[in-house]
């Protein structure tokens, strides 16, 4: 008989996908670690220290607000570990310290819990966090250290142990110890934008040149990208969509000019646009939920991008692109609702 | 871009969304149909069809022999109960029903010494009667859409001369996880199957009809065109197993390439769509003159000893049921129907009833019983993906939390869920989306300046 147990009542479906949000984050990180550890390999203990900085004030700022919010421990989602990965990445390697703990407690406070944590922010956190410091900190943010310097393995770069609140260590005498051929401390961007010097696509891809801690290793970036697309992680049209308007607008102007112009692979390749692409616009919470707004927002970025880089002050633009799209997102998703079944196409989305 | 990788799929499907859930039908497939020993009380609830309930024709003490008649039509949307098995009529009482309230039900004290032969025979060449004489033959039987939905089958039937029907859907699909039922009335039944076919073509003229089964029975799409003349006006098709294969609106965009415009039925495109179990119980019942008695259950499940199909009387308790089959020790969530769409019940006093295709028992130790942690929202369009009405089940949802049930109607097509659940399935913050939407609906249907 029924051992006078009681039934439960549920409501259909009664069946459920395991796979649950933290899971989506956790692999996400998976997907990060490769280029952190490419990070640290090219630029040494300065962008371990770096990464270790961010994420652990982001994993701190986030429990510290979910105290305060009384929402538990939110610390078990995993999405604040993205955010303090991301935020190292988007940094030059050599960046003080003490900044990037300002950007990560920015990033957190400010990006995310502000408006409510996981799932309600409105832009990329990371991305917030690291345009406070650029406006904040516009030199220590441009300064550039070479990659493979000798010794990075046992000395940090003199402005990554800066105190707290002092002027970064300067570090222009620290390189020409270093004695290294030709560098000049330009990104490739940079140089481009600057100078009409191009670096040759195979270097972009393979990683090595001056920038960002993660924005070196594009091939790596890619094969991140790709395992979290091939895992149904990240929506594909995002990057796609970055790719092709970041290719619409470039193209013709580099068929018409070579010289002037970059080619529509070193525009993929350089500067942060591939991590942007795959790892900060395909923010699930900051994109549009519609398949078709998924790629009018890639494209947005991509557009956005080139335009910033190439008639705008900045050499770099992939960070405000996003941030810009980020805030149009919901905009987007509202103009490209899905025709519903049974509907005439003449119809379309409604707003 | 999908209608290109459309064409490299081996069998049709509808254009959006739909998901793969683990399918748990192995265990039971294989199995033939068994019958199961009488419960020594019978509950036939008095509504167990869409429409009106039926009104009781016997008193309480009264004998009654299986397959009389025991409650008659209340109108045209309604059909008569035949009474499961020989014995007293002990109550017409209130019982508990699957939905929750009691409704009224009649009692059988199940007679112990009865052979429980069925002794109401009418024979009659159905395919010899009129149109009209037919609907009524299929409204005596009492037969109502077995796949789930209990819709009287003879409304369906009669189509306004306005809008007739040309074209005639067999569900075999069957795509709910664990039911075999159908699988095993296609393998076991084929002639009954055909012959119900032939009886509504006859009572609709209907010049052809399309059975679509899902491309995981390929031994039943054989079976059955083993038994069909090639150029006939009856065909065979397999479709993809996709859930929700089996919904009306699916099957109809897979097999005609048509979408039933906004509000309209299959009926606005010259379409009916009947179950294979229906149609067997017709090609079997009407040709005898019989009424709807029994209907093939699976009973499947972690917690089920004995899996398999079974030949049950209407109106058996489940709790008897699940005795018989070895459920009883580990039952945790006993479902009426399948996993995706069914519904739990809250006694085991409930009866078995004409839609109820299968019984799913779930154990406490199950891994789809432990509470999961419900995340907000991450947009991270998954829902979107998978809901075949087209859908934005992520902008309702975040509707449905702040209460804006109106403009779930109107701004996003609120009534044209038709609860499948893969949204509620795939979502990764484990977001009760299909219980918001129902109770949207709900309160929407009872909100005048809503209402549609």
């Amino acid at each position: 008989m029924f051992k006078g147990k009681p039934v439960e009542i549920r409501t259909a479906p009664h069946l459920k996908r395991p796979q649950g949000v933290d899971e989506i984050m956790r692999n996400v990180v998976y997907a990060l670690l490769p280029i952190a550890g490419f990070s640290v390999w090219q630029f040494g203990i300065s962008s371990l220290a770096l990464i270790v900085t961010t994420t652990l004030v982001a994993m701190l700022t986030e429990r510290l607000f979910s105290h305060l919010s009384g929402r538990g421990n939110t610390l078990k989602d995993w999405s604040v570990v993205i955010t303090g990965i991301l935020l190292a990445l988007t940094l030059p390697p050599g960046f003080p310290l003490w900044m990037a703990a300002v950007a990560a407690f920015v990033a957190v406070a400010l990006g995310k819990a502000l408006f409510g944590g996981l799932g309600y922010n409105v832009m990329n956190p990371a991305l917030v966090g690291r345009a406070f410091v650029q406006a904040a900190f516009p030199v220590a943010i441009t300064t550039w250290t070479p990659a493979f310097a000798p010794g990075r393995f046992t000395e940090f770069v003199p402005s990554t142990l800066t105190l707290p609140f002092m002027k970064p260590n300067p570090v222009g005498e620290w390189i020409v110890g270093l004695n290294i051929d030709g560098f000049t401390g330009a990104t490739p961007l940079a140089m481009q934008k600057f100078q009409h010097i191009f670096v040759s696509t195979t270097d972009l891809f393979l990683g090595g040149v001056v920038g960002s801690s993660g924005e070196a290793p594009a091939l790596l970036i890619l094969l991140g990208g790709l395992y979290l697309a091939a895992r149904r992680m990240l929506d594909w049209r995002i990057p796609v969509g970055v790719f092709a308007g970041a290719a619409a607008v470039v193209l013709p102007l580099w068929l018409y000019d070579s010289f002037t112009y970059p080619s529509p692979l070193f525009v993929w390749f350089s500067g942060g646009l591939m991590l942007g692409a795959w790892f900060m616009a395909s923010d699930m919470i900051a994109s549009p939920v519609t398949p078709l707004g998924a790629f009018v927002y890639g494209a947005l970025i991509g557009v956005l991008t080139v335009v910033i880089r190439l008639f705008g002050g900045l050499s770099e633009g992939v960070m405000y692109a996003i941030l810009l799209a980020n805030a149009a997102s919901p905009l987007i998703a509202s103009i490209t609702q899905p025709r519903v079944y049974g509907q005439a196409r003449r119809q379309g989305g409604r707003a | 871009m999908m209608r290109l990788l459309n064409l490299f799929r081996r069998h049709k499907t509808f254009s959006h969304g739909g998901i793969h859930p683990l399918e748990y039908k192995e265990r039971t497939a294989g199995l033939a149909i068994r019958r199961l020993p009488f419960a020594p009380r019978i509950v036939v609830p008095l509504a167990q069809h869409k429409g009106a309930p039926a009104v009781p024709l016997v008193t309480v003490g009264q004998q009654v022999v299986r397959g009389e008649p025991i409650a008659g039509a209340d109108g045209h949307v309604s059909v008569p109960m035949h009474a499961p098995a020989t014995g007293r009529i002990a109550a017409i009482d209130l019982w508990p029903t699957a939905e929750g309230p009691k409704a009224p039900a009649i009692v059988i004290e199940v007679s112990q010494a009865a052979n429980q032969a069925v002794l109401y025979d009418e024979p009659v060449d159905v395919l010899a009667l009129s149109p009209e004489e037919i609907v009524q033959a299929v409204k005596d039987a009492g037969l109502v859409g077995l796949g789930g939905a209990a819709f009287p089958s003879h409304v369906k039937l009669a189509a306004p001369p306005d809008k007739p029907i040309r074209t005639l859907l067999i569900n075999g699909c069957e795509c709910e996880p664990y039911l075999t039922c159908d699988h095993r009335v296609m393998l076991e039944k084929t002639d009954a199957l055909l012959h119900g076919i032939r009886i509504v073509m006859h009572a609709t003229g209907a010049d052809r009809a399309l059975i679509g089964v899902e491309d995981n029975k390929m031994d039943a799409v054989r079976a059955i065109a083993d038994k069909l003349p090639d150029d006939g006006p009856i065909s065979v098709h397999a479709v993809e197993a996709k859930y929700p294969q089996g919904a009306e609106k699916m099957l109809i965009e897979s097999l005609l390439g048509e979408q039933i415009p906004e509000g309209g039925l299959p009926l606005d495109l010259g379409v009916a769509v009947y179950n294979v179990g229906t149609l067997a119980q017709m090609g079997e019942l009407l040709p005898l003159g019989r009424g709807l008695i029994e209907r093939v259950v699976t009973v499947s499940g972690p917690a089920v000893v004995h899996p398999g199909n079974y030949l049950v009387p209407i109106g058996t308790p489940v709790g008897f049921l699940l005795q018989q089959v070895g459920a009883d020790a580990a039952a945790n969530e006993v479902i009426l129907g399948g996993p995706m769409m069914g519904m739990t019940v809250a006694s085991l006093d409930v009866p078995v009833t004409k839609g109820v295709s299968g019984i799913v028992v779930y154990a406490a130790g199950d891994a789809d019983q432990q509470p999961r942690t419900v995340y907000p929202c991450i947009k991270c369009s998954r829902c979107v993906e998978v809901c075949p009405m087209h859908l934005n089940p992520s902008m309702l949802g975040q509707l449905a939390q702040k209460r804006e049930y109106g403009r779930m109607e109107h701004e996003h097509h609120l009534s044209q869920c038709f609860e499948c659940g893969c949204c509620a399935y795939v979502c990764p913050s484990n977001i009760p989306l299909t219980q918001y939407f129902r109770i949207a609906k709900a309160i929407n249907r009872e909100t005048p300046t809503v209402a549609v």
